[in-house]
């Protein structure tokens, strides 16, 4: 394990910043009196931590190096897929493709990036899965709503799977002249998306007045997007030290992210209101599930990687 | 060990949660009762009682699906489980007799009471043997449980699993009332657990 001093330095920031949010929830624990308060500040403060555990298995996986967050990645999609598929429902004439979706083509994505094939890494869901799920699907002889359940695995592995291995893809795929370490890209994208969600949901708290989507998300405020997403946009302009990119790349490249990320949680939020669901799942305490976590990730990660790799790979 | 092997395997797959509604999981002696959808049931319900629990409670099963092969080693060795006879049904081999004799000896039962699984995650009518578990030992807690999602992980017929999140929700436990008859008994016990379901 040998950190350079770039990433020495965010993973101090990262320290910090989860030192500051801690003092201000024990601070406000302190303060807030009123029942309402009291709730939200207990949310905070289980956000709080759930977010130590998080930063240090992510920093744990970028510290090991290469295939460490592959794996990582590879389990999270298991995971989001899992809540993906329990949320959707499945007919007993789905079973097999959900074991090939599983078990097969998920372990097979992830690796393509294991072993540096972006050829197969770029097709194997978006056309064979794509094509191969209706096929087992019409072998199992369940016509009943036949379009609407394929799609929706065809989906969940879009999303859980395919989009979400774009993150380690950075790592194991891409190389860009002059520019080594490239887990500090991968550290760039899941830092300005996730600050992203923090900051529009602080700045929605603070002075959020005018909803933006009433019907998908009570809670998204005009107030909070802008607000959040011009300081995210800034927080990732502050990194660019670390990344291949000059400052004023930097902030168009967190401008991709934040408003990717921000589409995606409109989306994922749809799916959850047409469901009747508030969360997707209840694995991490005061966010809901995995899903809930990396639904802004979902969208931000195939269309940053690209990004990078047209404009900045030889 | 293969216990806590298969216990923690079950766990990832469904990532079952156990919620304790009704009651807390307490080493009381207790009869376990939960609908019956999938043959991970008995796994899945094992599993998610804490492993203190695991050690005093034996689940019932069907002598005849339980005593051959691998589902044998699995049956004694792994769950301790207690075989009842369910086809010929004789004097001598009365399935009450050696669940009477666990909970004498101080161990607590898991069982379904529909007698047979119900792939499409409906609860059938309850046989009666409950009933005369309950007669027999009014001292001893019937807890209904609802096993939710599982027909979806391994449904009827199928071998390989897939993974799909499920919870199992432990309710108030009932105790058999002075002059209750045995309709009434499996009724509301069936109404127990069918209020555990979620909405």
């Amino acid at each position: 394990m040998n950190l350079d001093r770039e990433t020495q330095y965010l993973f101090g920031g990262t320290l910090g910043i989860l030192t500051v949010a801690s003092v201000i929830g024990w601070v406000l624990k302190a303060r807030i009196t009123s029942e309402g308060g009291r709730k939200v500040v207990d949310n905070l403060v289980s956000r709080t931590n759930a977010w130590w555990v998080m930063a240090a298995v992510f920093g744990g996986a970028l510290a090991i190096g290469k295939l460490a967050p592959v794996f990582l990645f590879a389990f999270t999609s298991f995971l989001a897929l899992r809540e993906f598929i329990t949320l959707t429902p499945t007919r007993r004439g789905d079973h097999r493709s959900l074991f090939w979706a599983f078990f097969v083509i998920l372990p097979l994505q992830y690796w393509t990036l294991a072993s540096d094939w972006y050829g197969l890494f770029s097709i194997l869901i978006p056309v064979y899965a794509f094509l191969f799920i209706p096929v087992r699907n019409a072998i199992a002889g369940d016509t009943e709503h036949f379009l609407e359940r394929t799609a929706k695995i065809q989906w969940g592995l879009m999303i859980a799977v395919y989009s979400v291995s774009h993150a380690p893809a950075l790592v194991t795929l891409l190389e860009i002249p002059g520019y080594t370490g490239n887990a500090k890209l991968l550290f760039f994208l899941v830092f300005v998306a996730q600050i992203s969600d923090v900051l529009q949901y602080v700045w929605g708290k603070l002075c959020g007045r005018h909803p933006i989507a009433p019907k998908l998300s009570p809670n998204k405020t005009i107030e909070g997007f802008v607000g959040g997403s011009l300081s995210a946009i800034a927080a990732g302009t502050a990194l660019w030290w670390a990344t291949p990119f000059t400052p004023l790349q930097a902030a168009g490249m967190s401008a991709v992210i934040v408003l990717m990320g921000f589409f995606g949680g409109l989306v994922m939020s749809a799916i959850k209101r047409d469901r009747g669901v508030k969360d997707y799942g209840e694995t991490i305490p005061g966010h809901g599930g995995v899903l809930d976590r990396i639904d802004s990730l979902c969208f931000a990660a195939p269309v940053f990687f690209h990004c990078v790799r047209y404009w900045f790979t030889a | 060990m293969i216990a806590r092997i298969i216990a923690s395997l079950a766990r990832l797959l469904t990532g079952a949660r156990a919620h304790w509604h009704g009651c807390l999981p307490e080493a009381k002696l207790r009869v376990y009762f939960a609908n019956h959808t999938s043959n991970l049931d008995l796994v899945l319900l094992w599993a998610s009682l804490p492993p203190e629990l695991r050690r005093i409670t034996r689940p019932v099963g069907a002598q005849d699906y339980w005593s051959s092969g691998i589902r044998a080693f699995l049956s004694l060795r792994v769950f301790r489980a207690v075989l009842i006879e369910r086809k010929q049904v004789t004097k001598s081999n009365n399935p009450l007799r050696p669940m009477l004799a666990a909970l004498e000896g101080g161990e607590s039962l898991i069982i379904f009471p529909e007698g047979t699984r119900n792939p499409n995650g409906e609860v059938n009518e309850f046989r009666p043997g409950l009933f005369h578990l309950a007669k027999a030992r009014p001292d001893v807690e019937f807890v209904p449980v609802f096993i939710d999602n599982l027909n979806r992980v391994l449904p009827k017929g199928e071998i390989l699993p897939v993974p799909i999140l499920c919870s199992v929700r432990f309710g108030t436990p009932l105790t058999l009332a002075t002059d209750e008859t045995k309709p009434q008994f499996l009724t509301r016990a069936r109404e127990a657990m069918l209020a555990l379901r979620p909405q």
